[in-house]
């Protein structure tokens, strides 16, 4: 059998950014600037979709198995 | 209305009808085995896992639940898009660790897990009930999601829920796992075409979205109540954040997730969904403003039913036969959900305790039956649930559930990093987060029925005597005493030296691959 497998990385730390950033209401609870007329409030929140997707897609990539 | 009705009933037996013709196509076997009724052993590749977990994880919650809060109470509804936005990084390397012990000691529930790990019957009994109950109120906010659409086509009365459970019983009894399975891509593809015209036509129809918030924004200033408003306030931050949280470190610990995340062929394939899964959670964020646009609309709800707002908005602002199409599809997103939770709560009973404890040397007719009267129990559980608890907003079913099944977390999700808890601190820590649980949401008040008890998940910190108008979420407190108590319990139960349980496993079970001689395809019905 290969060297023993490990699921450490140093890529997983970057999952901690889409953790911790919507969590942290102070940084989007307002109303201006506003968006096509959305609030900064829904809109930012909604791109940190973005942030969740490009995380865990990094972290994907650079641990996936190698065949 | 008529219309509205026919396109309803037309398109809800197609769809539904499809799954038991597919079943039947792929494979000919009848259901009496619970391996038949349950995924029959399958494992899947990313874009079954993607529409699978997806489509349980996305159901009348974000149809109706979600927005109707938004209706409510403003900004503190859309917890639930920083909810989903935070669970896969959340559960990334959890879910994978999770797999690989699975596969290697054919584990197919979180209590199978918990058994082999910590070696404790007790604790996985705890583990399996837990799993079963909090399941309950979860697919009670399914029959809530199929209610209120049958009450805004004008069936009055006690007949929507009558007729909403009558339709999940005979679905779930007649289809086992593998019809759900197979329908989910016509579900989410029904589901995703009645939402991108919502969001794009209804806004369009009320002046776009500046004229949306602006009259939200009218609607809050008007009421008297102190916490809605289209953003946060000092408040009800803290309940946002512990919500979107503790929400999130819930999802996975669901009997029915946990299916869906075994059934997936690779490591791999998890960390692909991990992923990919947040193209869901921007429908959800679209669709929770969904609850603006019907006050936009001036949509008022039937009777004080909040869940009725977004299909009567659909009502309203469609014509009749599309109307008839959005009502399908948040009948159907409500629907397989809820036969897919049950059947996964009735596999957990007949695993990890009929077959455990009151009949080991069942047979698999024997099993197989016990699991469809069980996931019949579980339905009328969620019934009882709607009845005795009728919180304000029907998202509080779902919060309920989730104080509940948070406190498997320690044993189950910490339990998959380490072996630091013993059993016995772990028991303990279950008893002091599920009783202090159960005593925050018995003490916290409805204040729209005028309920002092059960009224929803959001417990005021001024009833612990602190001097603040703060409210959190009370699972996010009871899992703080479940840990404590844990961390406690397991000095006391190392001090006065008690028999740790045996562990099953090894350090690298946890890592082990799908080419890994030791990794299994499992029986996830739970037959084997």
């Amino acid at each position: 059998m290969a060297a023993p497998r490990s699921d450490r990385s140093p890529w997983n730390w970057l999952l901690l950014i889409p953790i911790a950033i919507p969590l942290i209401p102070a940084l989007y609870n307002t109303v201006e600037p506003r968006l096509f007329g959305i609030p900064l409030f829904y809109w930012l929140q909604l791109a940190f979709i973005l942030l969740g997707v490009t995380a865990t897609t990094v972290v994907y990539r650079m641990t996936r198995s190698r065949r | 209305m008529s219309t509205e009705i026919v396109v309803f009933a037309v398109l809800f037996l197609l769809v539904s009808g499809m799954g038991f013709v597919a079943a039947r196509w792929r494979r000919a076997d009848n259901l009496a085995s619970l391996h038949e009724w349950g995924l029959g052993g399958r494992s899947f590749g990313s874009w079954i896992t993607w529409f699978l977990v997806g489509g349980d994880l996305y159901t009348a919650y974000t149809f109706v639940a979600v927005p109707a809060l938004l209706f409510g109470a403003g900004a503190t509804g859309f917890f639930a898009l920083p909810y989903t936005v935070v669970t896969y990084p959340l559960v990334f390397l959890v879910m994978i660790r999770l797999w690989s012990v699975s596969h290697v000691h054919g584990l197919v529930t979180p209590a199978d897990f918990v058994r082999a790990r910590f070696g404790s019957p007790t604790l996985a009994l705890l583990v399996a009930l837990t799993g079963i109950v909090a399941t309950m109120p979860y697919i009670a906010l399914q029959l809530v999601g199929i209610e209120a659409v049958l009450k805004t086509m004008g069936v009055r009365g006690d007949l929507p829920l009558i007729i909403a459970f009558a339709i999940l019983a005979a679905y779930t009894y007649q289809s086992g796992l593998r019809a759900p399975a197979l329908i989910a891509f016509v579900k989410d593809a029904l589901i995703y075409l009645v939402i991108l015209v919502a969001v794009i036509y209804i806004p369009s129809k009320l002046g776009g979205w500046g004229a949306i918030f602006d009259a939200a924004q009218a609607k809050f200033d008007a009421t008297p109540a102190p916490g809605d408003g289209i953003l946060l306030n000092s408040n009800n931050q803290l309940q946002y954040v512990t919500l979107a949280l503790g929400s999130a470190m819930a999802l996975f610990l669901y009997p029915h997730s946990v299916t869906g995340v075994l059934a997936a062929k690779s490591r791999d394939v998890i960390k692909r969904n991990m992923s990919a899964l947040p193209a869901y959670s921007l429908l959800l964020g679209l669709i929770a403003l969904l609850g603006y646009m019907a006050i936009a609309a001036g949509i008022k709800p039937i009777g004080t039913d909040v869940n009725t707002v977004v299909p009567q908005l659909f009502d309203k602002m469609f014509p009749d036969w599309f109307a008839g199409v959005a009502f399908a599809a948040v009948g159907i997103g409500a629907l397989v959900p809820a036969a897919i939770m049950s059947i996964a709560a009735a596999n957990l009973f007949t695993r990890n305790i009929y077959r455990e404890y009151i009949r080991p040397d069942a047979t698999d007719a024997q099993e197989a039956s016990v699991s469809k009267i069980v996931s019949l129990v579980v339905k009328v559980g969620a019934v009882l649930f709607i009845l005795l608890i009728d919180p304000q907003f029907s998202i509080d079913l779902q919060l309920i559930g989730g104080v509940i099944i948070l406190q498997t977390l320690p044993s189950v999700a910490l339990g998959l990093f380490g072996r630091w808890f013993h059993r016995a601190g772990l028991i303990a820590g279950w008893v002091a987060g599920m009783g202090s649980g159960l005593v925050m949401l018995y003490n916290i008040a409805n204040p729209a029925t005028k309920h002092a008890h059960f009224g929803g998940s959001a417990f005021p910190l001024e009833k612990l005597g602190l001097d603040t108008k703060m409210t959190v979420y009370a699972g996010f407190l009871a899992l703080a005493v479940n840990l404590i108590v844990a961390v406690l319990g397991t000095w006391l139960a190392r001090a006065i030296k008690m028999a740790e349980g045996q562990d099953a496993t090894r350090p690298d079970d946890y890592v082990a691959d799908r080419d890994d001689p030791r990794v299994h395809d499992l029986e996830i019905a739970g037959s084997s």
